[in-house]
């Protein structure tokens, strides 16, 4: 990867060139300034593993990794991005076992797999963003509460679990049982 | 939900962002984390002809404290403030409240100095500044000024900031020993926009209630102490704040429901805020 220049001026009607390290490759497209990193991601590199909602930060389906740290693509500039590195939900299955390569190749992650068993995901829109964001959470918090568990995923919007089966598949995931009835699965609203 | 167009620029220095921050006069804007300023770009209620990037300037990255000051950078996150591992001691209203600020993934990218700047009424970064008796630093190409938390905010979205200025720190000052604070809020869900918000310090001398999300900017009353307890008619005082606020009915509450919390809210953050005294 190249040494980012200390100063550019980029114009608003050019593009110009962006490069990240996309999941562990440099890549390479063009990005008129207003464009946002979620569109980028998508329509210029082709990585629709992110997915696009409201693109004013409410929902969270876009959430990625910059530089390691969970935030919104929608709320991010393709050219704010140039030089860092962007983790995204194709990267999760390649990091379980060490770089793109090897037996586990293609395989899911543990929390993936937690969320395959408990239903943590039905339609999936939202799915991507919140994995994204937890496995940046649990690095910094690998035994959550479910308060703290809770209070990080108002973050997120699901229509489809009513958060239930996500609260389970993290607690089941990081090695911990909930008390019975302590998951509000009446609270499907 | 596209931004409009504009030239971005990428300054190597704080000089020269405000020197084409000057050059650009209303038409230029600044952007550190964004999470304000982005929503309202794709949502075109901004339309800069130019966006200057302050979130890579090294020099902006300044996060100490020093002198009876705790002093944070435009370019500090809400979540690297957060995480710092003195703030419960230093600025300890701070400490409780950053939590409610956005949702962790916003706390990852917005900052501090951005959302003073921003000036909801309901936030919590403001309502803090307020209430601790903080100041912002101002800067321009010419000078450096500092204005106290309490002039800085004029109403929504507006504050004393002159259009070639950028916030450049924000500064709160370090709790005093023997006093103690306390915080709480209401909101639909946790991370949505205060509908009411309350701050509360007690020193050896006076208790503080700060208000957010009431009135049209982050709004600071204080009464004397009476034999180191609250004030014997603080149901009274707390009811003529509630009154003062003048919050208006929208549709997250009513007026009326923003003064009942005023009123329980307040004396409950001030009964913890005295209890909790160090």
């Amino acid at each position: 990867m190249p040494p980012l220049k200390s100063a550019v001026t980029l114009a608003a009607d050019a593009r110009h060139t962006v490069t990240i390290v996309l999941n562990g490759a440099p890549r390479t497209g063009q990005a008129h300034p207003r464009l946002l990193l979620s569109d980028f991601l998508r329509h210029e590199l082709g990585a629709h593993g992110t997915r696009v909602g409201c693109e004013h930060g409410v929902c969270g389906a876009c959430t990625v990794r910059i530089d390691g740290v969970a935030q919104r693509a929608c709320l991010t500039l393709a050219v704010q991005a140039d030089g860092r590195r962007i983790d995204t939900v194709e990267g999760l299955s390649q990091s379980n076992e060490g770089p793109n390569q090897g037996p586990n190749e293609g395989r899911m992650t543990a929390l993936q797999e937690a969320f395959r068993r408990h239903h943590a995901l039905q339609c999936g829109f939202c799915t991507a963003g919140i994995l994204m964001s937890l496995s940046d959470y649990l690095g910094r918090n690998p035994k959550p509460t479910e308060e703290e568990l809770r209070d990080m995923l108002s973050g997120h919007l699901c229509r489809c679990t009513g958060y239930a089966g996500i609260v389970r598949a993290v607690m089941d995931v990081t090695g911990q049982t909930p008390e019975p009835g302590a998951m509000g699965e009446a609270a499907h609203v | 939900m596209k931004p409009a167009s504009f030239d971005y620029l990428r300054p190597a220095t704080v000089a020269d962002a405000l020197a084409a921050l000057a050059a650009g006069g209303d038409d230029a804007r600044v952007i550190a984390g964004g999470q304000s300023l982005m929503p309202m770009l794709n949502m075109r209620l901004v339309q800069p002809r130019l966006l200057i990037d302050l979130s890579r300037l090294e020099e902006l990255r300044t996060l100490k404290a020093d002198s009876g000051w705790l002093s944070v950078g435009a370019a500090v996150t809400q979540t690297e403030l957060l995480s710092r591992p003195t703030l419960r001691d230093e600025v300890p209203l701070l400490a409780s409240a950053l939590p409610w600020v956005g949702h962790f993934q916003t706390r990852n990218r917005g900052t501090v100095c951005g959302s003073v700047a921003h000036a909801d009424p309901s936030a919590e970064a403001p309502l803090c500044l307020v209430a601790t008796g903080g100041e912002v630093v101002l800067r321009n190409v010419r000078r450096r000024r500092t204005v106290k938390a309490a002039d800085f905010f004029l109403g929504p979205l507006t504050t004393v900031k002159a259009a070639d200025e950028i916030v450049e720190s924000v500064r709160f000052p370090l709790a005093a020993a023997g006093s103690g604070h306390a915080f709480r809020e209401v909101s639909m869900r946790h991370g949505d926009f205060a509908i009411a918000a309350c701050a509360a310090t007690v020193d050896g001398t006076q208790a503080s209630l700060a208000v957010g999300g009431v009135a049209d900017r982050p709004t600071l009353r204080s009464w004397p102490l009476a034999g180191g307890a609250l004030p014997p008619d603080l149901d009274a005082a707390l009811n003529a704040f509630a009154w003062d606020l003048g919050g208006d009915d929208d549709q997250h509450a009513t007026a009326r429901y923003r003064r009942d919390l005023v009123r329980r809210i307040g004396r409950t953050v001030l009964e913890e805020a005295l209890s909790c005294r160090r």
